[in-house]
């Protein structure tokens, strides 16, 4: 990879996006854990279950903190380095973005302050409100991101303004409504639980396996699989929804995420695994379950599914198409406040939501209108996305799904059973399973983002237009700092989650704990 | 839909400026005394314990805070996508300094007294001394930085070009703003310590405050001179229509001698902002020393709001003047979002900011009260 501004801005992007992705899936999921937890405690009274939502909230107060001071990063990265971006799409992407200020992220962040420090202010359902404003207001904020998100996928419901050289809203309900953003939500929020599930579940193992806190772990145990059975059941199916409705939207990205070289008669098979050779255009050594990919992709047997040299055809007529309405763009332009003919308006009506494909063309050429039949075709092939990549993080995404199904379903039986001290090679199992979560839900985002280049928002803007006219220098020098902060930070904050893993819950907020007023440790 | 067409997009335009300021001061005038206690940290507090003391009074409050900035960031890109999309980029190395400081503050607070060591704390103590200081700074250097117009320009495809360097910055007008901007956050963390702190704490916040009200006061007079005799301003020469396209080339701009002052010469009846910001500061002063704990923070508060408000009038209709090609300067009337996307931010905002006033102010009437070495100790570990 070269060192431009576009490959660094993506670089720096991706970076901070898949760091903050590390805490972000275990705030959403921990959150509705702890609130479950309390909820248990002022039910029944038992004390045990508020010694588990104080010492889970201590895990998730480590894990809260970096994830608010990153996604800080996120929001002010658009401007600083993809600042065309914000122009040209800031009337509809910045909304969902002030609206989950506004409604998600001001509950969660107040309210967090009173989990922590309001146990002996308020009344016990007056704590657990708060604990549940926090698991809403994560859980919300969740929705208005991938609100934004989903519309980069899949623009719905905004057109090109020629006079402010902009994307505008038009219909907001469309936005807000977008099938792949609702998608996208409860998919997104299903692998969080799932991550928490399992980190809940890993632990609470490794004290089992210790003989530690064995009441707590147990309980937490049983808290962890029922959630973590829904959970994993959730997102392989809301994934295959996803996955739908990607083929409905994002025809290519589907064919380079199961690399369908050339369009496959109904209905095509299903491509388990294989060696993609983007130059070949093949998939070597592949090893193909007959009729099951078209049922996934399409939900039919009658339905082709499209593959990556058709589009690229229908590429390149859409630029060409592109180019009629930059053309016309430009003649609307020309004639400033003067009157527009006919014809040209119509190129425009026709034409206008091609605009971005002409975009495409700026790589090669200045002006979209010049370019030659060969800068078409390579303009059209630049659609394709990196296969191999695509390929196999989306295996590796499903193939730790269904992994996380049964390992849920394995203890959630154990726990049925009240057997799950019994088979310490599977309290082992869910120990080593801790980071896995983490990998799944980081190679989904890859695919969804990494799958739609070279498009920043699917077939209107491409990524190459959108970054801000910074020198390559600045950039890389951000790109160091943030390596050196989000590195510093994490082993600081690996290093606190294990000790106060190791620390175990409070003796205080022990059941039976007898209540002496508490000193102040002062520093050595 | 129709409906957005109830307001005008001119009025339209204009709530959202206001609303910008709005949410400029709900930041200052709530995390700002969270900056302040950061910046204050090594100076009010000498043994650990205070030091834990003073992080204490802000602990379970600085994150919900702090969201103010999430918000003004995300209601800049909603209402002003040219206005977003020029500082982030042009301001680009203090949007990093910015944000580095404000990674390292809010772990500063989660991780500094998960240690017992020594060496440790006193680590983070100088975490959240930068993580105070150093946003308090740039965030006043930005606005000196605006109000001497900024050097970008835009291309015909409005692409946006900043011929600028991070040092060109910090020239000596910004560098007095980014010190009133610190004077003011510190008088206003002071003031905060004072009303939940007690003993030396509270005596040294109570003398540093004083000392920060003087500053503002004295700052701010002397930065309204030099802007006066030495930044001029910049003013719309023909017509700008305020229902037009958010197209910033469509308007021919100059600079001019004093600009900066003709809608006080316009409208007399605006000087009481500014006014605001002195009186307000003096009088914080004057309560911390007639020991008006509460009376100090809300003048405090108020004199934040009055100096953030000068800024605003001064430049209006300006929001983002450009020194390189005034032309391009991002205006009320120019620089904001859709009909349609300001109509629905209002809506939302309508419906929504009562709700977030009504359960902060619940959760800060929850949390009344002093924070003493007792309060750390209930905490039991979850006290920072």
């Amino acid at each position: 990879m070269e060192f431009d501004i576009v490959s660094l801005s993506r670089f720096q992007f991706a970076m901070t996006a898949l760091y903050h992705f590390l805490f972000v899936p275990l705030t959403l999921g921990l959150s509705v854990i702890l609130a479950i937890m309390e909820t248990v405690y002022v039910m029944t009274g038992r004390r045990i279950w508020r010694q588990m939502t104080k010492f889970w909230g201590t895990l998730f107060g480590i894990n809260f903190a970096i994830g608010v001071a990153t996604g800080l990063v996120m929001e002010f990265q658009f401007g600083m380095n993809w600042s065309y971006y914000s122009h040209y799409v800031g009337d509809i992407f910045g909304a969902p973005l002030a609206i989950e200020g506004l409604m998600a992220f001001f509950l969660e962040a107040t309210f967090v302050g009173l989990f922590f420090f309001g146990w002996d202010r308020m009344s016990k359902v007056g704590h657990l409100t708060a604990t549940w404003a926090v698991a809403f207001g994560s859980n919300f904020s969740a929705l208005w991101i991938l609100i934004a998100n989903g519309w980069m996928q899949n623009p719905v419901g905004a057109a090109f303004n020629p006079q402010t050289m902009r994307m505008e809203v038009t219909d907001f309900y469309a936005v807000l409504f977008n099938p792949v953003a609702q998608a996208k939500f409860v998919h997104t929020v299903s692998a969080g639980y799932t991550v928490a599930s399992v980190f809940v579940l890993g632990v609470s193992a490794w004290y089992l396996l210790k003989g530690r806190h064995v009441e707590l772990a147990k309980r937490s145990m049983t808290v962890a699989a029922s959630f973590g059975l829904a959970a994993s059941l959730s997102v392989v199916v809301l994934g295959d929804e996803s996955g739908y409705l990607t083929t409905e939207h994002q025809k290519m990205k589907l064919a380079a995420m199961e690399a369908t070289w050339r369009t496959e008669p109904a209905p095509a098979p299903f491509t388990v695994v294989g060696f993609p050779d983007q130059k070949a255009r093949e998939t070597h050594y592949a090893v193909e379950i007959p009729w099951v990919g078209g049922l996934i992709d399409t939900r039919s047997l009658t339905t082709p599914v499209e593959g990556i040299e058709q589009l690229v055809e229908r590429a390149k007529v859409n630029i060409k198409l592109g180019v009629t309405a930059f053309d016309a763009l430009q003649k609307i332009r020309a004639a400033g406040s003067g009157a527009v003919a006919p014809d040209v308006k119509q190129a425009f009506e026709d034409n206008g939501n091609l605009l971005g494909y002409a975009l495409l063309l700026k790589r090669y050429v200045d002006d979209p209108r010049k370019a030659t039949p060969e800068q078409v075709s390579q303009a059209a092939w630049d659609t394709v996305p990196q296969v191999a990549p695509l390929f196999w993080t989306f295996r590796v995404m499903v193939g730790l799904g269904f992994y996380f199904i049964l390992l849920m379903v394995t203890f959630f039986v154990l726990s049925a059973r009240r057997m799950l001290d019994r088979y310490p090679l599977l309290l082992r199992l869910a120990v080593i399973s801790i980071p896995l979560p983490w990998i799944a839900a980081e190679s989904g985002w890859f695919v969804a983002e990494f799958g739609r280049q070279p498009w920043i928002i699917e077939g209107i803007l491409p990524t190459a237009s959108a970054v801000s006219s910074l020198g390559a220098a600045t950039v890389l020098l951000t790109i160091v700092g943030f390596a050196l902060l989000y590195s510093v930070l994490f082993v600081i904050e690996m290093a606190l989650m294990l000790r106060a893993v190791r620390k175990g819950p409070s003796p205080d907020d022990a059941p039976d704990a007898v209540l002496i007023p508490a000193t102040v440790v002062p520093a050595e | 839909m129709i409906l957005h067409e109830l307001i005008d997009y001119q009025v339209l335009r204009l709530i959202w400026w206001l609303l910008l300021g709005v949410l400029l001061v709900g930041f200052a005038v709530t995390d700002g005394f969270d900056l302040g206690v950061g910046a204050l940290l090594p100076f009010v507090a000498r043994t650990d314990l205070e030091r834990r003391v003073a992080i204490n009074s802000i602990g379970p409050v600085w994150e919900g805070n702090q969201v103010w900035l999430i918000l003004g960031g995300g209601a800049i890109f909603a209402a002003w996508p040219p206005l977003y999309a020029v500082s982030f980029s042009g301001f680009y190395l203090a949007m990093f300094a910015i944000l580095a400081a404000l990674i390292v503050r809010p772990v500063g607070f989660k991780y500094r007294s998960k240690r017992d060591s020594a060496a440790w704390r006193r680590g983070w103590d100088c975490a959240l001394f930068l993580g105070g200081f150093v946003p308090a700074l740039i965030f006043g250097v930005a606005v000196g930085n605006t109000l001497q117009g900024v050097p970008f320009r835009f291309d015909e495809d409005l692409r946006i070009f900043y011929e600028g360097s991070f040092f060109g910055l910090l020239n000596p007008f910004a560098l007095l703003c980014g010190l009133l901007s610190v004077a003011m956050v510190v008088m206003h963390g002071a003031t905060w310590l004072v009303l939940k702190t007690e003993g030396p704490v509270a005596a040294r916040a109570r003398s540093y405050g004083s000392l920060a009200a003087l500053a503002t006061v004295a700052l701010f007079a002397l930065g309204g001179v030099a802007l006066f005799l030495f930044v001029g301003g910049y003013k719309i020469t023909g017509v700008i229509n305020p229902l037009g396209p958010s197209n910033p080339l469509m308007k021919s701009v100059e600079t001019a001698r004093a600009a900066w002052f003709a809608n006080y010469a316009a409208y007399p009846w605006l000087l009481a902002v500014p006014g605001l910001g002195f009186l307000g500061a003096a009088g914080a002063g004057l309560a911390l020393r007639a020991r008006l704990e509460v009376g100090a923070l809300l003048l405090s508060g108020l004199s934040i709001a009055g100096i953030i408000a000068t800024v605003g009038v001064s430049m209006f209709p300006f929001i983002l003047p450009s020194s390189l090609d005034p032309r391009a300067s991002l205006t009320v009337w120019d620089a904001s979002s859709s009909h349609l996307t300001l109509f629905i931010m209002l809506v939302c905002t309508v419906i929504f900011m009562p709700i977030i006033l009504a359960y902060t102010t619940w959760v800060y009437r929850v949390l009344w009260g002093k924070v003493d070495a007792k309060s750390i100790a209930d905490g039991q570990g979850h006290a920072y």
